[in-house]
């Protein structure tokens, strides 16, 4: 595969004063499909771009990651892709996070499954773009032709035999005019790429470095601790300070809420997570002093809106699944005639339960508001949304406000939103000082932007042994399912098809959790296929592969996925697990899944033990496409397999007129190791282009274990949590 | 304030805090050790984990005034140049993938290793259960106490 780009408008180098070469790109505009550079590229400006590679004269390179760290491995595998292109070896690579102008730098695109998708060419690009310049300015030193150079590890050889290094050119190649067209490495030439790299800031992690919000710190500084209403529903009335202001350790106690509620008067479209109430917010000198000034507050509420509970959640869901209040989503022939026809339809109803991200670290953010300037720093995966959200807020030139992002202790999609920013903020502008503000983990579980409860009806027809028609309908809390799900699987495998949604609008922050919608909607629908199968009298693999080869057969232009790289998956998690064939004592459960442009099959493994069903182990078969890092992909993989299994077996959260029912890890389960099975992971060898990995493992997990359940107990499981909807108890807390 | 005498990865600090101040706090916030990490604060999650007198403690639970005459080591304070064998097999598997558990989980692993330097595959995942790692990278550090163990048997 030879590829040939022309020169991209998102690159500029230049000369460094203290020697070296530098180039900046804006990997933000170079991800969109339509590049219009909106910026002036007539000098180069660090605020313009966001990753650099920087070449010293000592032919040293530094990658500046253009993205933050959430722990899907980034920022280890773009600066890969970068060193790839450029010919360097990985060990004389450094790779760097911080930005090189704190002040001005405030364009950075954050994570997610999509970023190495939408990152591959231009990163590839980039390093090529740099690795040719080198060149040419050794062509030129030597008076040869450019294509007559060869470049290994940062050293370029000429027919001769004389080398240059790279920092023997550096200098001439900044001089140089940025070359009209690259080519691009054959994958089968890659080196670093596909080869199993370290996370590069394990030396730092190991010992317990300053990385993440949390760490941060500037002198003079104050902690924030920030009471906040205790029920979705109520504001602040009134508050008694007194006895916390008496406190030594306690700075000031002020209240926020004012600027925030001004916008969202202004802007009532804005979907930010701003709240409308009031808060009191403790001025510490350490966090502990905030934390306890906090506890001694005395604080009033009153309600504004319904107070609501999960009893009645699940009614206004059902409510909606029973109504006739939907949206239809997509619609192929005619569900109504396939079901009225059909000599059988089944129907099943799938529960789900809110979920809060419990990201290890807590939210929390630093802020230093001056008159000159706003400056921010911390975990948040979204800096511009941010930064414009604050300019707004506190009526300043989005020119004065940077915000630079530090190595973030999980997102699972908290950390797109940015509350805790606005915080922290509206803090510092109160008070005139610099401020960290760190939520509790009762803060962080309790004032969260969950993952809404959710509802699925499945139904299908059968008719003659046939499938014959497939009708899903969801009912969800706030939002529904995101445009591209109804063309998922089984989209365009059924002549009769039917995608409808309802939601309830309720006073209940929700927002992304990791696999959005797939996460709880895979374990439905897969479900749903093991009970068909069984009902068609069909083995469950041999159902899916023919359902795929009448999509092959049939292509229909706009379904997502892809049905030979699903049943491509399908083929080795069955080889690799000997599906069928498992030995005495172990009950198999599949699930099969395409989401986040990555096909997923698993096969769950599952032993009783004292009467209690145990996942022993999981076969993970994966297509996400070239391999970029497979050190790093099998981590995402596993871990998103273990999170699938804990969310969907252990935990809960719910609420009690308007307050959440759990607030730390004493009554909301997370996974712990005595649960965690062995997870085995294979991936399909190929040479497309790469896909995302942070998610697309986690959804299909659900539906394997509970398929394996079944087979192993006879009991079909439909609501999350499994483990309190089984009857047994199956935990084990440490 | 009353002030307080701590013996810390073999130095002495004296710090001005509540006597009910968490020893997590003293060592974030007083003496800027940040490898402790916060996590839940009622010893639910191990993330604060740090050796006192050699055993495996939750720096959340222990207040400054209990701490006095304890011997502590933090992450910091594992080994002169992040070589303990617990951090080498972390290294070797690269267990991290957020990293925020892992000075938690390596903590617990070192002082339970320690006591049991040839454990079992059982009593690792009953010894390491009482630390979380929301990303669960669980596999991983089973797999990285189990080269430690063999690192250091
Ligand atoms: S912070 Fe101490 S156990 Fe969680
Ligand atoms: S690595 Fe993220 S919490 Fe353990």
């Amino acid at each position: 595969m030879k590829n040939s780009f022309s020169r991209r408008s998102f690159l500029k180098t230049s000369a460094l004063a203290s020697g070296g070469m530098i180039i900046g790109f804006n990997l933000f505009n170079a991800c969109k499909p339509d590049v219009k550079p909106s910026i002036d590229l007539s000098k180069l400006n660090y605020n313009d771009f966001n990753a650099f590679i920087k070449i010293s004269p000592e032919g040293k390179v530094t990658l500046f990651s253009p993205n933050p760290e959430i722990g899907q491995g980034v920022k280890t595998s773009m600066p890969m892709i970068i060193a790839e292109e450029l010919e360097v070896a990985w060990d004389d690579v450094y790779v760097v996070q911080a930005p090189l102008d704190t002040k001005n730098y405030t364009r950075q695109l954050a994570g997610g499954s999509q970023s190495i998708r939408h990152g591959w060419i231009a990163l590839r690009q980039t390093g090529a773009t740099a690795k040719q310049m080198l060149v040419n300015a050794a062509a030129a030193k030597w008076g040869v032709d450019a294509s007559e150079c060869k470049v290994s590890e940062g050293v370029i050889t000429n027919t001769k035999g004389e080398t240059l290094g790279y920092g023997d050119v550096v200098t001439e190649a900044a001089a140089l005019e940025v070359p009209e067209e690259v080519t691009l490495k054959d994958p089968k030439d890659f080196k670093i790429i596909g080869k199993g790299k370290g996370n590069v800031d394990i030396d730092k992690i190991t010992i317990g470095k300053p990385l993440f919000g949390i760490d941060y710190k500037e002198v003079g500084m104050l902690y924030a601790s920030v009471l906040r209403p205790p029920a979705f529903g109520q504001v602040l009335e009134s508050f008694d300070a007194s006895k916390a202001k008496a406190m030594p350790g306690v700075v000031d106690v002020i209240t926020i809420g004012e600027k925030a509620r001004t916008i969202l008067n202004e802007k009532p479209n804005w979907t930010v997570q701003l709240s409308k109430s009031n808060k009191v917010v403790v001025l510490g000198k350490t966090t502990w002093d905030a934390i306890k000034g906090k506890k001694a507050i005395n604080a009033v509420w009153k309600e504004d809106s319904k107070l609501e509970s999960t009893e009645y959640h699940d009614q206004v869901l059902m409510d909606l699944l029973n109504g006739n209040k939907f949206n239809t989503r997509r619609k192929d022939g005619n569900v109504k005639q396939a079901f009225a026809e059909a000599d059988k339809v089944i129907e099943r109803v799938y529960e789900s339960p809110f979920l809060p991200h419990n990201t290890m670290e807590p939210m929390n953010f630093f802020a230093d508001v001056t008159p000159e300037k706003v400056r921010l720093v911390g975990p948040v995966q979204t800096p511009e949304p941010a930064a414009k959200v604050v300019s707004e807020m506190l009526g300043r030139d989005l020119e004065d406000i940077s915000v630079e992002m530090t190595r973030m202790g999980g997102g699972f999609g908290r950390r797109l939103y940015g509350d805790f920013v606005y915080e922290a903020a509206e803090i510092s502008d109160k008070i005139g000082k610099p401020v960290k503000m760190i939520s509790t983990r009762e803060d962080d579980m309790t004032t969260g932007v969950y993952r809404p409860s959710t509802k699925y009806k499945i139904a299908a027809s059968i008719k003659n042994g046939k499938l014959t028609g497939y009708h899903l309908k969801e009912a969800a809390i706030n939002g529904n399912m995101y445009g591209l799900i109804p063309n998922f699987f089984p989209a365009g495998a059924l002549e009769n098809y039917q995608v409808d949604t309802a939601n309830y609008k309720s006073n209940i922050t929700t927002g992304a959790w990791r696999a959005p919608y797939t996460n709880f909607l895979a374990s439905a629908e897969q479900s749903f296929f093991d009970e068909l199968a069984e009902e068609l009298g069909v083995d469950r693999v041999r159902l899916h592969m023919d359902l795929l080869d009448k999509v092959k057969q049939n292509p229909e232009p706009k379904i997502e996925y892809s049905p030979e790289r699903l049943q491509g998956v399908l083929k080795l998690a069955v080889e690799k697990s000997n599906w069928g064939s498992a030995p005495e004592g172990i009950y198999q459960g599949l699930s099969v899944y395409y989401c986040h442009n990555t096909h997923v099959a698993e096969i769950a493994n599952v032993a009783m033990e004292n009467g209690i069903p145990v996942v022993k182990k999981v076969t993970c078969a994966i297509d996400c496409g070239i391999l970029v890092n497979p050190l790093g992909a099998m981590n995402q993989a596993k871990g998103g397999v273990l999170d699938g299994i804990g969310h969907a077996m252990y935990s809960d959260f719910g609420f009690q007129n308007g307050v959440p029912k759990s607030n730390n890890f004493n009554t909301y389960q997370l996974i712990r190791m005595a649960q965690t099975p062995k997870v085995e992971v294979h991936f399909i060898e190929s040479d497309i282009d790469p896909t995302g990995l942070g998610e697309p493992t986690l959804p299909p997990v659900g539906a394997a274990v509970a398929n394996a359940i079944y087979k192993a107990t006879g009991k079909r499981l439909t609501k999350q949590p499994y483990s309190l909807n089984m009857n047994v108890e199956s935990s084990i807390i440490g | 304030m009353p002030t307080f005498t701590l013996k810390i990865n073999k130095k002495k600090y004296v710090v001005e805090a509540d006597a009910d101040t968490p020893l997590l706090w003293v060592l974030r916030d007083h003496i800027e050790l940040v490898g402790t990490k916060f996590g839940c604060g009622i010893g639910q999650c191990g993330a604060c984990t740090v050796h006192t007198d050699g055993e495996a403690s939750r720096s959340c639970l222990i207040q400054v005034s209990q701490a006095e005459d304890m011997e502590i080591t933090t992450i910091e304070g594992l080994s002169e140049n992040g070589d303990h064998p617990v951090q080498q097999a972390w290294k070797e598997i690269d267990v991290p993938q957020c990293g925020y558990c892992q000075a938690g989980q390596i903590m617990t692993a070192s002082a339970f290793l320690n006591q049991n330097p040839s454990p079992s595959n059982e009593e690792i995942r009953s010894a390491m259960n009482g630390n979380i790692c929301r990303c669960a990278s669980y596999n991983s550090i089973e797999e990285a106490v189990k080269v430690a163990s063999e690192k250091l048997s």
